[in-house]
């Protein structure tokens, strides 16, 4: 379980984070969502041991992050966003490498290396150098790494991050996998869609402010107020226009005259949404569907985000 | 020791230096330098000499040319094998997943350090058969270049410790490398003049009736070719404690001070590498 409580990291007079509280369960997937520079990193590294919080505190299983920061790090296992490797070193002396780093004796390190390079799908590259593997194989080698020493909480910033569409999904995958194992994993990334089905739970952040934290349901639920709403109806839609412009909760509508449809956000409760399709069905608008557009975590994103912005 | 020795960055650095064809290279135009410096020496003394055969005495002095020589490697090459260590890491975007290891600071301090510090004894070793050239023509002893080979070591090792720190401390290598190299000039040639003016000033304070003058003695202590010819010409030793009025032997002092400098700057390097998370309690 990792625990935050009041976070606020500050760079000069900059503002990193600021007063960021939330806990993630132990076993569970955290998906943290935001722009580039909203803070996701820098919270990360705090959790990670490798930067000072100015204020605020941090738990890992009920260990703090700034009083024994060393017993921290054997719990985790931190996959940075940009990360090098020791070019002259092959897949396995890497891990070895870093398994003696984690103080693992060599009968410990000969048995997970092999082991790890089968869960990222890298047995075939164990005797290559580390600087002739491809982007996605160092991706994978690096997590490979940070499981070496078999951490119960694994850091992931921007894993998929730079990777073709196939190396995205194996990433997906094994992630997957390391969830199935029972892992606590913090994954950060600003391709919002590949969270949404892998975690448990999201936290949205934005110049370093916590905007929402909780399951993918509970904050389109709680934050979207505004429905994306499409309505075809057969025939001249120059008449739907007219009727949808009128409602003072419509906003931002698009037609589509080729397909005969409106699309609008609309503002209201179910009730409201109800009262509206019967008020267009009686002015007689030949309405063929009345559907509510299924929204994905890129448009709650968008939608927090949006806010904050315009507040 | 066996855990020290065993220390997993000490073993990554290793392996990673020897596989690197630069090392070999070094240690190849080392010895190269040095082969054609002694064998130079020997040619002239004894064919374009005119004696047709080599004296101790001039066995003497190719061994105290070899000796600053080898001092002179010895600060060029330490600062530019260590003053990258951490920077270098740094810059690879290595370091935060080192520094997220089990590993204490002081493992990782100590691994990089040792490490170049090996190499640099490597070289050293390497350039032994060429030294004891010396030994076919008598005039110095096993004890002196032993002797010579202690002060090397130290020697080494402290501006190795330096350059170490300052690759903690800065950013960039090449901040690092500025600095160390700053610091080998200002110990092994400004240390020097601060003497000189030190010296004339107390000749000219105390007309010339020579007091006692712990700067100028400090200044010399310190300064590393000062010290090594102290070690080398112990009659030009015995000149300086006449002119300080100090008759302490120079290479304690030298050594006191080159260990205690080292030892502050693996000290400050230990304590700087990660953040202190407790600070802002």
């Amino acid at each position: 379980m990792i625990e935050v409580d009041g976070l606020t990291k500050k760079f000069g007079s900059f503002y990193a984070l600021r007063d960021l509280t939330m806990t993630i369960d132990g076993g569970t997937v955290f998906g943290y969502v935001g722009a580039n520079g909203a803070g996701k990193s820098t919270t990360f590294s705090i959790i990670a041991t490798l930067l000072q919080p100015t204020a605020g505190e941090v738990k890992v299983d009920g260990i703090s992050v700034t009083e024994k920061p060393h017993e921290v790090r054997r719990r985790i296992g931190y996959m940075p966003d940009f990360f090098g490797v020791y070019d002259q070193l092959k897949a396995d002396e890497y891990l070895d490498f870093y398994g003696a780093s984690y103080g693992l004796d060599r009968i410990e390190r000969r048995a997970a290396i092999p082991k790890l390079l089968e869960l990222v799908n890298l047995e075939q590259k164990r005797y290559e150098y580390v600087d002739d593997l491809s982007r996605g194989m160092k991706q994978r080698l690096c997590l490979a790494r940070a499981l070496i020493h078999d951490p119960d909480i694994l850091i992931l910033d921007e894993p998929a991050s730079g990777l073709d569409p196939r190396a995205r999904v194996e990433m997906r995958e094994i992630l997957g996998h390391l969830r199935t194992m029972g892992k606590t994993i913090l994954i950060s990334s600003h391709i919002l869609p590949e969270l949404a089905e892998l975690c448990d739970t999201i936290g949205v952040i934005d110049s370093g402010e916590l905007k929402a934290f909780g399951s993918v349901r509970a904050i389109q639920e709680k934050l979207q107020s505004e429905k994306l709403i499409t309505v075809r109806v057969k025939g001249d839609i120059r008449q739907a226009i007219t009727f949808f412009e009128q409602d003072p909760s419509i906003s931002r509508m698009d037609a589509d005259s080729g397909k005969g449809t409106v699309t609008f956000l609309y503002r209201g409760a179910e009730e409201e949404q109800i009262a509206l399709l019967k008020k267009a069905l009686t002015a007689g608008l030949p309405v063929l569907s009345f559907a509510e557009e299924e929204t994905d975590l890129e448009d709650v994103y968008m939608a927090i985000t949006e806010r904050s912005d315009s507040a | 020791m066996k855990e020290m020795l065993a220390n997993p960055v000490l073993v990554k650095e290793i392996k990673l230096r020897f596989r690197n064809a630069k090392s070999f290279v070094g240690i190849l135009f080392y010895l190269l330098a040095m082969g054609i410096f002694v064998l130079g020496f020997i040619y002239l003394e004894t064919s374009l000499g005119g004696n047709g055969f080599f004296r101790p005495d001039d066995s003497l002095l190719l061994f105290m040319m070899i000796s600053f020589i080898q001092l002179g490697f010895i600060l060029f090459i330490t600062p530019g094998l260590t003053a990258g260590a951490i920077s270098t890491e740094r810059e690879k975007q290595t370091l935060n997943m080192l520094l997220t290891t089990s590993q204490t600071s002081f493992q990782i301090i100590f691994g990089k350090l040792t490490a170049s510090v090996v190499f640099l004894l490597l070289l050293i070793v390497a350039g032994l058969p060429i030294y004891s050239l010396v030994f076919l023509y008598g005039g110095v002893s096993p004890g002196q270049v032993l002797g010579i080979m202690l002060f090397n070591f130290l020697t080494l090792f402290a501006f190795g410790s330096i350059g170490v720190m300052y690759s903690v401390l800065t950013r960039k290598t090449i901040v690092s490398m500025i600095s160390t190299y700053g610091t080998m000039f200002f110990f092994a040639g400004v240390t020097a003049f601060f003497l000189l003016l030190s010296v004339q000033f107390n000749t000219l304070s105390a007309q010339g009736t020579g007091p006692l003058s712990p700067i100028s003695y400090f200044w010399g202590s310190i300064n590393p070719v000062i010290v090594l010819t102290s070690l080398l010409e112990p009659r030009m030793g015995q000149d300086f404690y006449e002119m300080t009025g100090i008759d302490f032997p120079l290479w304690i002092s030298y050594t006191v001070f080159y260990l205690l400098l080292s030892a502050a700057s693996v000290s400050l390097a230990v304590r700087r590498l990660r953040v202190n998370m407790h600070k802002y309690k």
